[in-house]
């Protein structure tokens, strides 16, 4: 009897709680609207570490090259990605320098290649942004990871192998502590 | 009912015995007029529209932003960088949003949005994405919240001249909108989920990651500012407003929400990256932070006797508890009033009386908040974490000191 009462219990509660989270998942108000799969496609640019969002395409360093002039990159970021008045794209120093030490240049500072497809995709050329078509952007990309000695001349960039560039700075950067609320910044700092 | 009648009568009848006798309606504008004993000010003359439809401020106020940080705005591009609040004309503790800081995370365009043609899309890992028009978000429970945003890049220098140079790049406003926390249980996030991107729709469609713990505890999807839809420069029609962090969260035109497994490094997370953990944990949120507006540097006193001393102090630890004030360049200190309750995560106006006996002094103030989390010195920062005096590791939440000269003159105390 007691047994039966138990295992009663026990079945009782597993439905109730497979109800509650049921209705933890169920939308309270109803409001918004399911978008579709193309819209979400064409919505989402934001490019992780591992590329998953990647469009197909291809580019190589010699296409990147020319892009950069034909793009008009050069005219804000000077012939080579240095001397412009926008933010300098070539390091003047080699693989053999710190990385911190070279500056904040997208191309050597950025822990993925994907930061740096992301970067240019969503962000240039000024006055044109989200124009580049994605051949064009891995070109670019291609381009600017050689021109500081990142990736080899002959490297192709696509969807496969731009995750897998191995930037100068490696894992040479602090990861963030987990931030949870109403807690001190860092344990140990008074202030 | 009743007696809000009874009141209207009882203050008529009031009136009337004050006016001696003169029917009041007919008689009290000619009475103000009569019984000045000096002439009127003269009219304000304007198109209606300024005294009508949208007012104006009196033509004697002229209080205005500047451009921030040694970096002309518009810029060699003709883009806007950052401009800075005047805080030393502020009183209370709202920025009126027309001068609100401004600033933009790589120079930018100002959108001009069809908030009709806009929406927020959440999508990633969750159960259901969903796309909200600006009428949905409407139609969902709000919160009306006090909260201040800073600039990561609001660091006092011995070159600052006013206040608002040394630290205009916060402000405070009332912010209407949806808790994110009620959209995304709505999307229903998945147990993998630990950070979201936010980006805008702004011509560089700006990024940012953030830890998804922060986005269930109080970041706000926002649409109004200070009693009024947003400013197109605050991110018109739809930002986010993350409480206490870096501003550069905070996202403008806010479009989309991609909810993730990791740090995504996107646009503008690249350039938050530490080589140091301790200065990595010191990024993203503020610390508490106070500063004296009245007396501030560039001001100057008119002589000796009372002042009541007033400055803001917030944090993004929570509310301010404690600000108190010195004097004495920090021989003293004494618990300084704060004015109006304390809001989480929001400018604190604070006031202090002071009587100036003509020499030559050092004010500070310094605020602890909720957290017991206590503003620093430069000195004390400088010994923590072994640098030179003046490097200020992280975000810049330091005591500022301001010298009073004994001509009355208010000096910067870096300098």
């Amino acid at each position: 009897m007691g047994t039966h009462r138990f295992v009663a219990c026990v079945l009782l509660g597993g439905v109730c709680l497979g109800a509650s989270v049921l209705a933890q998942s169920a939308p309270k108000y109803g409001v918004g609207r399911t978008p579709t799969a193309e819209e979400l496609r064409s919505a989402d640019i934001s490019i992780g570490p591992d590329g998953a969002e990647l469009p197909p395409g291809r580019g190589t360093v010699k296409e990147g090259a020319q892009l950069f002039t034909s793009k008009g990159c050069v005219a804000c970021h000077g012939a080579n990605g240095t001397g412009g008045r926008a933010p300098e794209l070539k390091s003047k120093d080699g693989p053999s320098v710190d990385t911190w030490k070279r500056g904040r240049i997208l191309p050597v500072r950025a822990p993925f290649a994907t930061t740096v497809w992301d970067y240019i995709n969503r962000a240039m050329p000024l006055g044109r942004e989200g124009t580049l078509k994605p051949d064009e952007v891995y070109s670019l990309t291609a381009y600017l990871l050689n021109l500081n000695e990142v990736i080899p001349e002959d490297l192709v960039l696509d969807a496969q192998s731009l995750p897998k560039v191995k930037m100068p700075i490696g894992d040479d950067y602090a990861s963030l502590p987990d931030w949870k609320a109403n807690t001190r910044r860092l344990k140990g700092y008074p202030y | 009912m009743g007696s809000k009648r009874l009141n209207r009568r009882e203050l008529l009848k009031s009136g009337a015995t004050l006016a001696g006798g003169f029917t009041l309606g007919a008689a009290a504008p000619a009475l103000g007029q009569e019984q000045m004993p000096h002439a009127s000010p003269p009219m304000i003359k304007g198109d209606t529209d300024g005294q009508i439809a949208y007012g104006d401020r009196s033509k004697h106020v002229k209080s205005v932003r500047i451009p921030h940080g040694g970096r002309p705005s518009p810029d060699a591009f003709g883009l806007i960088f950052h401009v800075a609040t005047p805080l030393q004309d502020s009183v209370g503790v709202i920025t009126p949003s027309s001068l609100h800081y401004w600033a933009t995370t790589r120079g930018s365009f100002l959108p001009d949005i069809d908030p009709a043609q806009h929406s927020l899309l959440i999508h990633g890992l969750v159960d259901r994405p969903l796309t909200f028009t600006m009428q949905d978000l409407k139609r969902l429970p709000s919160v009306t919240r006090l909260h201040f945003i800073e600039c990561a890049g609001n660091r006092s220098t011995p070159r600052a001249k006013t206040v608002q140079e040394s630290h205009g790049m916060t402000s405070c406003a009332e912010w209407t909108g949806v808790l994110l926390s009620t959209l995304l249980k709505e999307c229903g996030v998945k147990s993998s989920a630990t950070w979201f991107v936010a980006e805008g729709a702004e011509e560089v469609k700006g990024a940012s990651s953030m830890p998804v713990a922060k986005a269930m505890d109080d970041v706000i999807v926002a649409y109004g500012m200070n009693g009024e839809a947003l400013r197109p420069q605050q991110g018109f029609p739809l930002r986010l407003l993350v409480p206490g962090f870096e501003g550069i969260f905070s996202t403008k035109y806010v479009r989309r929400i991609k909810l993730v497994d990791r740090y995504y490094m996107n646009y503008n997370d690249y350039g938050h990256l530490q080589k140091d953990a301790k200065e990595a944990a010191l990024g993203y949120q503020w610390g508490p932070k106070s500063v004296i507006t009245f007396p501030s540097v560039g001001q100057q006193l008119p002589g000796k006797g009372f002042y009541e001393i007033s400055g803001l102090a917030w944090s993004g630890g929570g509310a301010i508890r404690r600000v108190e004030v010195s004097t004495d360049d920090g021989k003293h200190w004494m618990d300084a009033e704060i004015k109006m309750t304390a809001q989480r995560k929001a400018h604190t106006r604070f006031g202090c009386p002071w009587n100036w006996d003509g020499k030559e002094t050092v004010l500070l103030s310094r605020c602890t908040d909720e957290l017991g989390a206590v503003q620093p010195t430069r000195a004390q920062v400088a010994k923590f974490f072994n640098v030179p005096l003046g490097t200020v590791p992280g975000l810049d939440n330091t005591i500022q000191p301001w010298r009073i000269a004994s001509d009355g003159s208010v000096q910067n105390g870096h300098a």
